[in-house]
């Protein structure tokens, strides 16, 4: 089981004839994802890497019967592109591009809620390396190869740090149920509180990995979340112990300018609301490994 | 990007708010040919640098003479001005902002900022100004007022009305402070802006709202369709190093310590500083060098790192995602041989083909640490820092 994606989500690409489109859509597909075609304006009736293209989403939508989107379109565009997605009915959209303005993401936040909450579509990213499903399908940009199928979720910021995770996870025999980058930016489509909600639903999913790091009030909001709402093990780590108030590292929202944003400070809001912490970026593995131990021993 | 507060003053002059007459000087003289220009019989001298309390740092001087207006420019330009945002190296006045003073009955503080939670402009509001906004929500929690706008129709003329008499303006005032705050809202998002802070905004005895002070930042991620906001750059007033970095499209940050790092991914670059931290060593940056890591832009980063004197060591910690190892390897030694690294050399690689990688690099006679996990990898660093520094010692 899993959370949002699995071998039947039927999968275009928007940005496909690109260069960075066209290579990952080739890999989702090897990967085992049901990629059904893309979309680029202007080129719709072509067909490319052996699919149909379409000039608009809708027109995808209704020949392919497609339900989630993944994005490859340069920043200036991005925006337009997601509302684009969540007008012609697409249900999960994965925006990859980094560097969208923070009014535009504001703007398709808005734009969003134009529907009513069970036609609306969910949203991952942007500025993110997508999400995985071991073993069924992957929608983003990383090594399938280093999630092994489990029943551990993650919901992470970064793409790399997710990737270190999940190899300590792996070296140690330990699978995912479903792996989902949110994003470094502080207008995001899909919150960690949003997906801690998903992943307490599936029955697929034991405990969940939490990687945040400095800036925004995402990461506490999930933990008090998580506090009253969550009977799933959350285990959490913050990244940016070392990263000095009011400079920006990176990922366009990572950056201290409140108080409760700094990583001592995050962890101390975690910690007191019962979230296991990871105490370094090399104990991923061991920790969700004592977690797991420990509710073996209870049940 | 920041910009001065003369740039923010004539950006916002041009949606109606208020502003002192004023000109740009660039020596003593011409500060105080500008004084005679505006006329009056006082004037402000303020040193432009991307930072605000300069007033306690001398960056600001009330003079009533040409002879005062000389001695204020003389005494800050070409000076190094350090004050708590700036950080201990400061930073350089190379301008100044001559302006009229004010006769001040109160002084209010308006700022505008995306707020995170509500996913929206934030307009907050205080009638306690003067003072920064961190000290006034310590100090006078209870003075602050807070909107939010919601971006389908922007902000609405009530909501400005409300801030205002939550304010205790005058009833005299409340359009003019309604024109101010709309004319502010609009600046910001006309401009792509990520924070607006008017503090103080001042009622004058003559009975007008004007913005003493102005500080605005703006979207990066924006520019590309402000290139009206992208001139205003001064580099001069940001760090050299990551200058010399982000011209080359590598998002650097310069810290304090000596372990130099070049790392893919921003939290995993965050993660890693963390672990030599840990470790007991200090981080001398932040470095992602994004997803590609080509041999070219590995070579890059050993430059940008090792501008940084203070360097004694270097960690590269790389995990291969869409790239392999063993061409990653390729660029570390390639890098090594083009630009010379003098100082101790620690790499981790991980992911696609990591032991072809690490046999390349153990091969390649050249002297690098060699790291299979992301702790082992800052203890190397941490103890190659220490021994190096004991040599260099003795």
């Amino acid at each position: 089981m899993s959370i949002l994606l699995d071998r039947n989500t039927r999968v275009i690409v928007q940005g496909f004839t690109g260069k960075i489109g066209s290579f990952h859509a080739e890999d989702m597909k090897r990967y085992g994802t049901n990629v059904v075609g893309g979309v680029t304006p202007g080129k719709g009736g072509q067909a490319h890497l052996g699919m149909p293209v379409f000039n608009t989403v809708k027109g995808a939508v209704q020949e392919t019967g497609a339900d989630a989107s993944i994005i490859f379109v340069p920043p200036p565009f991005a925006a337009d592109s997601i509302m684009e997605a969540a007008d012609a009915g697409i249900r999960l959209c994965v925006c990859i591009t980094d560097g969208i303005p923070s009014q535009d993401m504001i703007r398709v936040k808005r734009y969003m809620r134009r529907y009513r909450f069970e036609d609306r579509m969910t949203l991952i990213g942007p500025n993110c390396a997508g999400m995985i499903t071991p073993g069924e399908a992957m929608m983003g940009i990383m090594p399938g190869s280093i999630y092994l199928p489990g029943r551990i979720g993650i919901v992470g910021r970064s793409g790399t740090l997710g990737y270190e995770a999940a190899s300590q996870m792996k070296a140690l025999g330990i699978g995912v149920s479903t792996s989902i980058g949110i994003g470094g930016d502080p207008v995001n489509g899909s919150s960690f509180k949003d997906m801690l909600e998903l992943f307490e639903k599936d029955p697929g999913t034991d405990a969940v990995l939490m990687i945040g790091e400095i800036g925004g009030p995402q990461e506490a909001e999930a933990a008090l979340w998580a506090r009253d709402n969550m009977k799933k093990p959350l285990i959490a780590y913050i990244a940016g112990l070392s990263a000095p108030k009011g400079r920006r590292m990176g990922h366009a929202g990572a950056i201290i300018s409140a108080f409760g944003e700094s990583a001592q400070e995050k962890v101390e809001i975690l910690k007191s609301a019962g979230v296991t912490i990871v105490p370094t970026p090399s104990s991923f593995g061991e920790t969700v490994a004592d977690v797991l131990s420990a509710m073996s021993k209870a049940a | 990007m920041d910009i001065h507060e003369y740039q923010a003053k004539e950006l916002l002059s041009r949606y109606q708010i208020h502003i002192p007459r004023g000109g740009l000087a660039y020596s003593p003289e011409q500060a105080a040919y500008r004084a005679r220009e505006i006329g009056g019989d006082r004037w402000v001298v303020k040193a432009q640098i991307h930072s605000g309390a300069r007033g306690k740092a001398g960056g600001i001087k009330l003079c009533s003479t040409d002879h005062e207006i000389v001695d204020a420019a003389d005494s800050m330009l070409g000076r190094t001005i350090v004050t708590h945002q700036t950080g201990p190296q400061g930073k350089l006045v190379s301008r100044l902002y001559v302006e009229e003073a004010m006769d001040i009955a109160r002084e209010i503080y308006i700022g505008f900022v995306l707020d995170r939670k509500s996913e929206r402009i934030m307009i907050v509001a205080s009638s306690s100004g003067g003072m920064e906004i961190e000290e006034i929500a310590e100090a006078e929690p209870d003075s602050i007022i807070r909107a939010t706008v919601d971006p389908g129709v922007g902000m609405q003329d009530f909501q400005a009305r409300e801030i205002a008499f939550g304010l205790g303006i005058d009833n005299a005032l409340i359009g003019r402070a309604t024109q101010t705050l709309i004319g502010c809202y609009r600046a910001f998002v006309d401009y792509d802006a990520s924070m607006l802070e008017i503090n103080p905004l001042v009622v004058t005895r003559r009975g007008d709202l004007v913005a003493l002070d102005a500080k605005m930042s703006f979207d990066e991620n924006a520019l590309f369709r402000r290139p009206h906001i992208a001139e205003m750059r001064d580099k001069s007033q940001e760090d050299s190093r990551e200058t010399y970095a982000s011209d080359r499209g590598l998002s650097y940050v310069g810290l304090d310590g000596n372990i130099g790092c070049i790392i893919n991914g921003a939290g995993l670059a965050m993660a890693t500083m963390d672990m030599i931290k840990i470790a007991g060593g200090e981080p001398a940056n932040f470095l992602d060098i994004g997803g590609g890591a080509s041999p070219d832009r590995v070579a890059k980063s050993f430059r940008v790192v090792l501008r940084d004197r203070q360097v004694e060591t270097i960690l590269v910690n790389i995990f291969a995602g869409i790239n392999r190892c063993d061409w990653v390897a390729e660029g570390v030694i390639k890098a090594l041989r083009e630009v010379g690294v003098p100082v101790p050399l620690v790499v981790r690689l991980s992911g696609t083909n990591m032991e072809e990688g690490r046999r390349i690099l153990a091969e390649s006679g050249e002297n690098i640490i060699i790291a299979e996990t992301l702790a082992e990898a800052a203890d190397k660093a941490v103890g190659a820092w220490r021994s190096y520094t004991a040599n260099k010692a003795a």
